[in-house]
C-alpha cells in the first residue's frame, strides 16, 4: 500500500497513475477486480452446473411437451404432409388421393408395435379433440388391410357414420403437426368449434380456469388468515424480553421443523368425524352423535391445515422486522397525545410493512403450488390445480395437458417470485 | 410485555384479551402437534380419547403401535430368539425399511447439497460477484417452484436417462430441493462476516487453503451444520418426488405414511409421527444452539 | 477392497452357476386382500416351483405407471395386475408386450386354454385372471332393514347417511342409470348419448353433498367400519373378505353390480420378460385360479377352475355364491364395456371432475 502511494504520487506528473510494476493502476485494478469476480463465480459454478441438469433443463423439458405432440404426425406420416394442401373451404372431404394416402399410412401403422407410433396412440390424440372417436380408428386400421385398391372413400365412409364428419377431417388437419397449441387452449377451458374458430366449452365441461381462481383464492383467504395470525404472536414475541420470546419462538419452529405428513395426520385425527374435536362437541351435546360436522376432507380441511403448515413462513419474516422497529416510536407517538389505535395505524404499521410483504408473499406463493395436503385432506371442493396437474400425469395419462397447465401455473409462480425479488429480495429470506 | 402504570381500565381489558388471544394462537401451533402422542399410546386402534384413557387408566394405554413399527411385515414377528428376531425385522418390516431408505437418501443428499451450497454461498457473498440476484433467484427457486412441476420433470427427465426409480435419482432430487435451505442459512452467517479477517490472515502469510480452514470455515461452521440440517429435514420430510420417481425398492417414511393414510389410518402411523415429532425437537435445539454459538462467535449480541 | 483371486473367483462362479435360474419379479397388483389372495395362489407356489423370486407391489390401477415406464424405456414392472379397458388401451398403444396363447397351461382334462378360458377373456396382451365386480354394501347391524336394491343407494330419504363412492366415473355413472330405472341391457347405449350423461349426472347430484370419496380398494371396508358412510360402493371381495375374515357384520346388495375383468399383462421392455410370462402361464393355471377362489371372492377366469371351488380356505363357507357370476347375483347385472370407456373415459373424467369440483 505504502509503495503504491508513493508511485502514485512520482508518477503523477506524466497524468497516468501506474503501480509499481509499471501497469497503470487503472488496468490493474481492473485485471484484480475480473480475477474476484470470476473466483466468485467459480464458486457458484458447481451448483449452478448441477441446478442446470437436475432441475432447469428437466423442467424446461417437460414444459416442451404442452405444445409437442408427434402422434399424428408419427403415426400417418404421409398423410400429415399431404393433407396441408387440403383446402377445407373448398371441398367437405379430403379428395380420394388424400384418403387413400391416409389408408395405406393406417394399414401400415397397424404393424406397428412401437409405442408412441401406433394407430392406439392416434386414436387417443384424436379423441382429445372430438370424444368418442378412438374405437373408429382402432377398428379401421383393422379392416383397411382389406380394402379393395380402389373408393377408398367409400370404403371408409361405408365402416362407420362417424368417418362421414367433415369436422374429423378438418381435425385432423389442425393437428397433423408436431407442434401444436391445443393443450393450451384446453387448458384455459377453450375447444375449436365446426369452423376452426376458438370458442368456449361448454360450462359442464369447464374446470381448469374455475380450479385456477379457485387456487389463487384459496391461497389468498390461506395467506390473510396467517397474517392475521402471525401479526399478534409476532408483536408479543418481539416486544417480550429475551428469554420469553425465544421459549414462544421454539413454539413457532417446532411445528416448521416438523414432518408435513406428521401435521396434516395430526389434523386428520383432531377434525375427522370420529376425531378429537367431533368427540369432544358430542360429548358437550353441541351436536347428536348423528349429526357431526363435517371439517375435513373439504375446504374447511384444507384451509385448517395449510394455514397451521404455512403459519411459521409468516411468522419469521414479520417478527424479524418487528425486533428492529424501537419501542420508543410508540411512546413518542402516544406521549403527543395519539391514541393507541391512531399511533399503532400511523406510526407502528408502516413500519411493518417489509415483513408483511415478505411474508404475504412467500406464504401465498408456497400455498398456490401445494399438492400433498389437499390431496389428503382437500376431499372435493378443497382440490388445487396441483392435484389437477398431478391426476392428468398420473391417472388420464394427458402428459402433454399436465404440461400446458404446469406452464401456467409456474408462469404465475415466477411472476409472483419476481415481485418478492422485486420487493423483499431473495437474500432476505432467513429460517429462525 | 407489561402495561405502563398510566393505563386506563379498558385498555386493561384489551390488554388481557390480546394475551388470551395470543395464546389460542400458540396453542393452535402447537396443540396439533402435541396431541398426537398421547393418541399413539392408545390400546383401542381409534384416534380419540377412550374413557379409559381420560381416566388415566394404565389399561387404556399401550405400545402395540410402535411394536407394530417393527414387526409388520416380519416373516415371524413371534420369533424368540432375539437376534433373529432383529434380522426379521431390519430386512423385512416395512417401516424399518423405510426408515433405512429416508437415512440413507437424506445422509448422502444432505452432504451433497451442503457442499454444493456452501461454495456457491461462499461466492455469492462476495461483493465482487457478478448478476448476483439473477443466480441467487435461479439457486434459490427448487424452493420456490411448485413440486408438483419439479416432480414432473425430473420423471420424465432421470426417467429418459435410466435413473427414475433408482436411489441416485431420488438423491438427486433431494439435492436440488436441499440446496436452497442451505444457500440461505450459510449466507446467513455470511452477513457481518468480517472480511478483514481475511486480508489478515493473508498478510500473516496463511495461503488460500489455510486461510480457508483456520478462518472461514469456524466462522461459517454453525450456518453449515444448520443448513445440513435443514437440507436433512427437507430430504426427510420430502414426498413428491418421491411419489414420482421413487420405486417399492426406494420407499421412504413419508411415502410409507401417504399410503397409509389414504388407505387405512392405523395409529400406527400416529405412533411414526411421534418418534417423528421427538426427532424434531432435537434437531430444533441443535440449530437453536448453532445460532447462538454463531451469532456469539460473530459478536452480534442479540438485542 | 479385497484381492480378486482365483479362489474367489471359483466361489463366485459356483454360486453362479446355482443360481442360473433364480431371477426375481416385480408383480404388481391391487393390495389388501385381493394382493394378499395372489400372494398365497400364485406368488408362494411359484416360487417354491420353480424356485425365483416375486416382489409385490401395491398401486391404484391405471396404466400411468406402465405408460411412463415403457417411454423411457426404463421397465421395472414385470407383471401388472390391470382392468380390461386399460388393458386393452395400452396394448393399442404399443405398451405391451403380446402373450402367446398356446404358452397358457391345457386344463387337467386336455381342453386346450384357448377353449377353457371363458368367452372374452384371452387378448392379445392379457390374460384374464378373476371376474370382479362393483357393487355396494351396507352394515346390518346398523341397518336392520337394509337398501335391496340399487335405487336404494341413491335414496337418502329412506335410507339416511352418508355414501361412499370411488373417486372415478367407471361403475358410478352405470349405476346411476340403473337406480333411474334404466335397464342394465341399455345403459350403455343411454350412456352413449348427451342426455343420458346428463340423466347419469343428475342421479349422482342427488346424493352429491352426502358422498365420501374412496380411491384406494382398501378403504370402503375401512369407512364401513368406521361408521363414515352408511352405505358404498366397493369391489366385491373386498367386503366378503371383511366378513369372512374379521367377522364384519357386513352385507353385499347385488342388485346393480357392474363386473369386469382383472387381467394379467406384461409392460413391453421388461427386463425379465421370459420369467414374466412363465409367471403369467404358471398363475393361469387351473389350480391356481382355483386356489385364488378360495381367498377371495373373485369369480376364476377358467371354466376347468369352477368345480373346484368350494370352501374359503379356513371358515366353512361356500365361495359359489358370493361370485359375481353366481346366477342369483346376475338378476340384474352389468358388465363394463371396455370399449364404450375407451372412446369416452377422456370426456367423462373431464366432466366427473368438473362436476366434482362444483
Amino acid at each position: 500500500m505504502v509503495a503504491s502511494a508513493s508511485s502514485i504520487e512520482s508518477s503523477s506528473t506524466s497524468g497516468v497513475i501506474v503501480a509499481e510494476d509499471g501497469i497503470p493502476l487503472k488496468a490493474k485494478l481492473a485485471r484484480t477486480t475480473r480475477r474476484t469476480r470470476l473466483r466468485a463465480l467459480l464458486l457458484t459454478m458447481p451448483l449452478l452446473l448441477f441446478l442446470v441438469i437436475t432441475f432447469v433443463i428437466p423442467i424446461g423439458q417437460m414444459l416442451l411437451r404442452s405444445v409437442n405432440h408427434t402422434a399424428v404426425v408419427n403415426v400417418v406420416p404421409n398423410f400429415a404432409v399431404a393433407i396441408q394442401d387440403w383446402d377445407e373451404n373448398d371441398s367437405e372431404y379430403p379428395s380420394e388421393e388424400l384418403i387413400k394416402i391416409f389408408v395405406q399410412d393406417l394399414a401400415r401403422a397397424r404393424k406397428v408395435r412401437e409405442v408412441g407410433k401406433t394407430v392406439g396412440n392416434l386414436a387417443v390424440r384424436v379423441n382429445y379433440e372430438i370424444p368418442g372417436t378412438a374405437s373408429i380408428f382402432k377398428s379401421a386400421a383393422r379392416k383397411v388391410g382389406k380394402f379393395e385398391d380402389e373408393n377408398y372413400r367409400e370404403q371408409l365412409f361405408a365402416l362407420h357414420k362417424k368417418w362421414q364428419n367433415p369436422n374429423l377431417w378438418r381435425t385432423l388437419k389442425r393437428i397433423s403437426h408436431a407442434y401444436t397449441p391445443s393443450f393450451y387452449v384446453a387448458a384455459i377451458d377453450r375447444q375449436y368449434d365446426e369452423q376452426g374458430n376458438i370458442v368456449k366449452k361448454p360450462e359442464k365441461l369447464s374446470i381448469y380456469v374455475d380450479i385456477f381462481l379457485r387456487t389463487l383464492w384459496l391461497s389468498a383467504v390461506i395467506t390473510g388468515i396467517c397474517l392475521l395470525l402471525a401479526f399478534p404472536i409476532s408483536f408479543l414475541m418481539s416486544v417480550l424480553p429475551l428469554k420469553t420470546s425465544n421459549l414462544l419462538m421454539i413454539m413457532v419452529l417446532l411445528p416448521f421443523w416438523t414432518s408435513l405428513l406428521v401435521r396434516t395426520t395430526a389434523w386428520i385425527a383432531i377434525l375427522q368425524s370420529q376425531g378429537v374435536i367431533n368427540n369432544i362437541l358430542v360429548w358437550l351435546g353441541v351436536f347428536g352423535d348423528e349429526s357431526r360436522p363435517q371439517m375435513i376432507y373439504n375446504q374447511t380441511g384444507t384451509i385448517i391445515t395449510m394455514v397451521h403448515i404455512l403459519l411459521p413462513f409468516m411468522v419469521l419474516p414479520l417478527f424479524s422486522v418487528m425486533k428492529t422497529i424501537p419501542p420508543s416510536y410508540m411512546r413518542a407517538a402516544r406521549s403527543m397525545g395519539g391514541s393507541w389505535l391512531y399511533s399503532f395505524y400511523r406510526i407502528y404499521l408502516p413500519q411493518t410493512v417489509p415483513g408483511i410483504a415478505a411474508g404475504t408473499l412467500l406464504v401465498f406463493i408456497l400455498a398456490i403450488g401445494y399438492y400433498i395436503t389437499p390431496a389428503i385432506v382437500g376431499g372435493q371442493d378443497g382440490l388445487l390445480i396441483s392435484n389437477l396437474i398431478a391426476g392428468h400425469m398420473q391417472q388420464s395419462l394427458n402428459w402433454s395437458l399436465a404440461a400446458a397447465l404446469g406452464s401456467i401455473l409456474l408462469v404465475i409462480v415466477l411472476f409472483l417470485y419476481w415481485l418478492y425479488n422485486k420487493f423483499v429480495g431473495v437474500d432476505n429470506l432467513k429460517f429462525g | 410485555m407489561s402495561l405502563p402504570a398510566y393505563a386506563t381500565i379498558p385498555e386493561r381489558i384489551l390488554h388481557t384479551l390480546y394475551l388470551i388471544v395470543c395464546g389460542l394462537i400458540f396453542l393452535f401451533l402447537i396443540l396439533p402437534i402435541l396431541i398426537i402422542m398421547p393418541l399413539s399410546f392408545n390400546v383401542e386402534p381409534y384416534f380419540s380419547f377412550t374413557e379409559g384413557m381420560l381416566r388415566l387408566d394404565s389399561d387404556s394405554y399401550s405400545l402395540r403401535w410402535y411394536k407394530d413399527i417393527f414387526t409388520n411385515g416380519m416373516a415371524n414377528p413371534d420369533e424368540p430368539v432375539f437376534s433373529k428376531w432383529f434380522a426379521d425385522s431390519w430386512n423385512n418390516s416395512q417401516w424399518v425399511r423405510a426408515t433405512r431408505n429416508s437415512f440413507f437418501i437424506a445422509i448422502c443428499s444432505t452432504i451433497i447439497a451442503t457442499a454444493l451450497g456452501t461454495l456457491a454461498a461462499l461466492g455469492l457473498s462476495q461483493s465482487e460477484m457478478p448478476a448476483r440476484s439473477l443466480i441467487t433467484s435461479l439457486l434459490i427457486s427448487p424452493m420456490i417452484v411448485p413440486l408438483v412441476i419439479t416432480a414432473t420433470g425430473m420423471f420424465f427427465f432421470y426417467s429418459a436417462a435410466g435413473i427414475a426409480k433408482t436411489y441416485l435419482g431420488v438423491i438427486l432430487a433431494h439435492v436440488t430441493l436441499g440446496v436452497p435451505f442451505v444457500i440461505i442459512t450459510v449466507t446467513a452467517t455470511l452477513v457481518g462476516f468480517d472480511r478483514s479477517l481475511i486480508r489478515a490472515a493473508n498478510n500473516l502469510g496463511a495461503n488460500g487453503w489455510t486461510t480457508f480452514r483456520r478462518i472461514i470455515m469456524p466462522l461459517i461452521a454453525p450456518g453449515m451444520i444448520s443448513g445440513a440440517l435443514f437440507a436433512f429435514v427437507t430430504s426427510l420430510d420430502e414426498l413428491v418426488a418421491v411419489l414420482f420417481l421413487a420405486d417399492v425398492e426406494q420407499r421412504t417414511i413419508p411415502r410409507q405414511m401417504w399410503s397409509g393414510i389414504r388407505e387405512q389410518i392405523s395409529p400406527t402411523i400416529l405412533a411414526v409421527a411421534t418418534i417423528l415429532v421427538c426427532l424434531s425437537i432435537v434437531l430444533l435445539t441443535t440449530v437453536e444452539l448453532l445460532r447462538r454459538r454463531s451469532e456469539r462467535l460473530r459478536g452480534i449480541t442479540p438485542a | 477392497m479385497k484381492k480378486f483371486t482365483p479362489v474367489s473367483a471359483g466361489i463366485l462362479l459356483a454360486m453362479g452357476a446355482g443360481l442360473v435360474h433364480a431371477g426375481t419379479i416385480t408383480v404388481v397388483s391391487w393390495g389388501g386382500a385381493y394382493t394378499n389372495s395372489q400372494v398365497q395362489a400364485y406368488h408362494k407356489p411359484f416360487i417354491a416351483a420353480t424356485g425365483n423370486q416375486v416382489i409385490s407391489e401395491d398401486y391404484n390401477g391405471g396404466t400411468a405407471e406402465i405408460k411412463a415406464q415403457v417411454e423411457a424405456g426404463n421397465v421395472t414392472w414385470d407383471v401388472v395386475d390391470v382392468e380390461l379397458s386399460d388393458a386393452i388401451r395400452a396394448c393399442d398403444e404399443g405398451l405391451l408386450e403380446e402373450i402367446d396363447h398356446s404358452s397358457l397351461p391345457a386344463a387337467p382334462d386336455g381342453t386346450p386354454a384357448t377353449d377353457d378360458f371363458l368367452p372374452g377373456t384371452l387378448y392379445d396382451c392379457a390374460v384374464a385372471s378373476i371376474v370382479w365386480s362393483t357393487i355396494f354394501a351396507y352394515d346390518k347391524s346398523k341397518m336392520a332393514d337394509g337398501p335391496k336394491t340399487v335405487a336404494d343407494f341413491f335414496d337418502t330419504a329412506k335410507f339416511p347417511g352418508k355414501r361412499g363412492i370411488r373417486k372415478n366415473p367407471k361403475a358410478n355413472l352405470e349405476m346411476a342409470l340403473m337406480a333411474d330405472g334404466v335397464p342394465a341391457a341399455e345403459v350403455y347405449e343411454v350412456l352413449g348419448t348427451d342426455e343420458g350423461v346428463d340423466r347419469a349426472f343428475a342421479k349422482l347430484d342427488s346424493i352429491k353433498s352426502e358422498v365420501v370419496w374412496w380411491e384406494a380398494g382398501a378403504q370402503p371396508p375401512q369407512l364401513l367400519a368406521d361408521g363414515e358412510v352408511a352405505m358404498t360402493t366397493a369391489y366385491n371381495g373386498r367386503i366378503f373378505n371383511a366378513v369372512a375374515s374379521e367377522d364384519k357384520p357386513f352385507e353385499i346388495v347385488w342388485d346393480g353390480q357392474v363386473w369386469d375383468l382383472d387381467l394379467w399383462v406384461v409392460p413391453k421392455g421388461s427386463k425379465n420378460k421370459d420369467l414374466a410370462l412363465e409367471f403369467v402361464a404358471f398363475s393361469t393355471a387351473t389350480e391356481q385360479l382355483a386356489k385364488q377362489a378360495s381367498y377371495i371372492s373373485y369369480g376364476p377366469a377358467r371354466q376347468s377352475s369352477g368345480p373346484m371351488v368350494a370352501k374359503f380356505h379356513n371358515k366353512d363357507i361356500d365361495m359359489g355364491p358370493q361370485m359375481p357370476t353366481a346366477p342369483a347375483n346376475l338378476t340384474n347385472a352389468l358388465q363394463n364395456d371396455f370399449e364404450f370407456w375407451a372412446d369416452n373415459q377422456d370426456q367423462l373424467n373431464e366432466r366427473f371432475n368438473a362436476w366434482l369440483a362444483k
